[in-house]
């Protein structure tokens, strides 16, 4: 196992025992109670689940660069990109940044030994990969065309695919990001470090306060769903079945109840390291601290009441569009403060030209885009014309990859040398940031006006006029993967041959910065004693 | 500080991560609640989806209610409320660390939900004898027989996921009983006994509501 070469390799150099040199072997590592290794075992997992899905989409990309469907049948085609949604909403994008980044971060930055609950943080990686396990049966069992959103009766009564392992997979994906929501709120209500008030916390640590919340009342939503989903496929309940009185649009209430707030969960954890990143780069307080972290609480409440808005076209009543598209405007209230907020932080600040650096800029730019190309899609007439075409499919990537994946690099860039003891070639980081930025355009901006021309969503025949859009996208989607190679590679290579990381080395303020890195087991030599705020870069700003 | 990081000096039940025990029960407690809340959501889901249902198909309800057993669904009613008061006892007991009076209630509590689940068993099989499981076997054959099947998934759907937590439960409360036999809980520590006494009451709770919505429903058919 790679892991256990790094050990030797950080042990030959490094004379205090960190966390991961406190033990070698296969079991030191399956059988941890440490967030910092729990931590790391989520990164090797979700980065094989990514590679995976990517390779999904690498298919679809194939498929679409000629109008007609050589590449793949139909119902290959259906599996395939349904395959690609599956994983990355439920096996990527959700514990991204919570699992990985969260989970080392979280207990260090309020200055904990560890979570509340190292033994159920652990019990939520098994989860995982047990859930990983069912998911990867189900694909290379023949695969899933129902679309990530099973939407029934098509899940129910027609799909001829692996509909309940695939169920099953996502349900205990849901229970494994349940234990971690629950561990982080109790953790930041009862483990803060003396001093370490409310208002003394990193956002880092806001945003996941708000991202456990929407983890803990979403996600059990879900779970029943998919039951009365498994239950009707399996047993013949007739839950959502018309020929038995069922209703099949109650399963999308029930869906987006809990997908809309998921989509949440995949978009305020990065803001949380955009927060970070923002201040180390300015080297400033991040402006107007309090509207940034409750405009994080904000989001994630307002977002339990815009479920709706996925079903202006699904015979809901015009009035519950009326409100639901109300809310859905309100949503980019809170959303704006985050963006103004960082942009005005930026303004005087002494700003580092380094990786971190390109990707604040480039999540600024691309979830600007995205943000505002949702409000297109909650204008309830507008979306009557743009609904299931591919300007949703480039708003929705536009957040999850431009925002959550932007922020899921630039945090792993930002914390790398933490999370490992060593340094990465920073030149190698700006290069391939500057690839993701240009790629992910090239990518999906094609994807509004194809959209918006009509070309609709899941299809893989398409009519001869999109066929330029398409191939500028597929080209795109290549460079964009070779932005996500390199760091891959130069990352790897740093492990075995990279340089030693200082303690500090962006001169970065928060309590993860105090430690050595990579931090001792139980994080602190001693437990710290926090006497100002958050960001307190430089002389003291006058208010 | 630094000295409670080491293995030495640690009180008994204290786990590594945490400072003292007041952090580790109140830990303990916030947890519990956090994973109530998202059972009742879970719940929730399925109690929607009865509302929803009996709002479109009243009569249907009303009639697949009638032929609930109310005796038994009374029976256990009264059965989960007396285990309820056990299980506060066992937890009144841990408070003073008696280990004794502990197992004793733990004992009584879990006949009780043992007792649930065997009436339950009954109540299953008489329905598959008259044929009233949708999916497996259906005998109705009337005009609003999808409808009545569409009863019967609710309430297999809602008893059988209560009856799956209070099945976790017995087997949780087994753990718990060789925990105390073997005098891991005292009066310092025994979070573990008053958490798992939070879950029962809570699965309680569930049934309390399940009760009226399920069985005494088909008592106000004549009304409508």
């Amino acid at each position: 196992m790679a892991i256990t070469e790094q050990d030797v390799q950080a042990s030959e150099d490094a004379p205090s025992v960190n966390y991961l040199n406190n033990g070698y072997g296969l079991k030191s590592w399956l059988l941890t109670r440490d967030h910092k290794r729990i931590a790391v075992l989520y990164i090797i997992s979700i980065s094989i689940f990514f590679a995976l899905g990517g390779l999904f989409a690498s298919l679809v990309r194939f498929e679409l660069m000629t109008p007609e469907g050589d590449l793949m049948s139909s119902d290959t085609y259906n599996k395939v990109f349904s395959m690609h949604g599956i994983i990355m909403v439920f096996f990527f994008l959700v514990p991204s940044i919570p699992a990985t980044i969260g989970n080392f971060l979280v207990p260090i930055m309020v200055g904990a030994k560890d979570l509340a609950f190292p033994r159920v943080n652990l019990l939520s990686w098994y989860v995982y990969v047990v859930a990983g396990i069912l998911g990867t049966i189900a694909v290379v069992g023949g695969g899933v065309d129902t679309g990530w959103t099973f939407y029934t009766p098509y899940s129910s009564t027609y799909s001829n695919s692996n509909v309940i392992l695939a169920a099953m997979a996502a349900f205990m994906a849901g229970f494994s990001s349940i234990l971690t929501g629950l561990n982080f709120v109790v953790t930041i209500h009862t483990m803060r470090a003396p001093g370490m008030t409310w208002f003394r916390l990193p956002l880092f640590v806001w945003s996941h306060y708000a991202t456990s919340l929407i983890m803990l009342l979403g996600t059990p939503v879900i779970a029943i769903t998919l039951v009365l989903l498994m239950l009707e496929r399996g047993f013949g309940f007739g839950f959502f079945d018309p020929n038995l009185g069922g209703d099949p649009v109650l399963f999308q209430h029930l869906f987006w109840f809990y997908s809309h707030p998921a989509v949440y969960i995949m978009i305020l954890p990065s803001m949380g390291v955009m927060s970070e990143m923002v201040a180390a780069v300015a080297r400033k307080r991040v402006f107007g601290y309090e509207f940034v972290a409750f405009s994080s609480v904000a989001i994630a409440i307002l977002g339990f009441l815009v479920w709706g808005h996925h079903m202006f076209v699904s015979s809901q009543s015009t009035y519950a569009g009326m409100v639901f598209s109300i809310i859905t405007f309100l949503v980019a209230v809170p959303s704006a403060i985050k963006v103004f907020n960082w942009t005005a932080t930026l303004y005087k600040g002494s700003i580092i030209y380094d990786t971190q650096m390109f990707y604040v800029y480039g999540y600024l730019g691309l979830f600007l885009v995205g943000g505002l190309t949702g409000l297109f899609l909650s204008s309830m007439g507008l979306d009557i014309h743009l609904h299931d075409t591919y300007f949703v499919v480039a708003h929705f990537h536009y957040i999850m990859v431009g925002g959550q994946v932007m922020g899921y690099m630039g945090g792993m860039h930002f914390w790398w040398p933490k999370i490992t003891g060593k340094m990465y070639p920073d030149i190698w980081g700006r290069v391939s940031a500057l690839l993701v930025f240009l790629g992910f355009n090239l990518t999906f901006f094609p994807q509004f006006i194809l959209g918006y021309m009509g070309m609709p969503r899941r299809y893989h025949v398409y009519p001869d006029e999109f066929q330029v859009l398409n191939v500028a996208s597929s080209l795109g989607a290549s460079i964009l993967a070779l932005g996500y190679v390199i760091p891959g590679a130069y990352l790897t290579w740093s492990i075995f041959k990279g340089p030693k990381a200082p303690d500090n080395p962006w001169g970065a303020k928060g309590l993860e910065w105090e430690t050595t890195s990579p931090p001792p087991t139980f994080n602190f030599e001693e437990t710290p004693l926090v006497t100002e705020e958050a960001y307190q870069y430089g002389p003291i700003e006058e208010h | 500080m630094a000295d409670h990081a080491l293995h030495h000096d640690h009180p008994h039940g204290l786990a590594h991560q945490f400072e003292d025990m007041p952090q580790q029960k109140e830990s303990a407690v916030i947890g519990m609640w956090s994973f109530l809340i998202t059972e009742i959501l879970f719940f929730g889901g399925f109690f929607a989806t009865y509302l929803i249902y009996r709002s479109y198909y009243p009569e249907a309800f009303f009639e697949g209610s009638s032929h609930l057993d109310i005796p038994l669904g009374a029976f256990n009613t009264m059965v989960l409320i007396i285990s309820s008061l056990t299980m506060a006892m066992a937890v009144h007991k841990s408070h003073e660390g008696n280990k004794k009076g502990i197992m004793v209630y733990l004992i009584l509590t879990g006949i009780l939900g043992l007792t649930f689940l065997v009436v339950k068993y009954f109540e299953y099989s008489a329905k598959i004898e008259y044929g009233l499981v949708p999916g497996l076997v259906w005998h109705p054959q009337g005009e609003n027989s999808p409808q009545l099947a569409l009863f019967y998934s609710l309430y297999f759907g809602m008893t059988g996921m209560h009856a799956l937590h209070m099945i976790i439960g017995i087997g949780l409360l087994i753990w718990l009983f060789i925990k105390t036999a073997q005098g891991t809980y005292t009066a310092e520590y025994n979070a573990p006994v008053e958490i798992f006494g939070l879950y029962w009451h809570f699965v309680d709770i569930v049934w309390i509501f399940l009760f009226p919505l399920l069985y005494l429903l088909g008592t106000q058919a004549g009304g409508h």
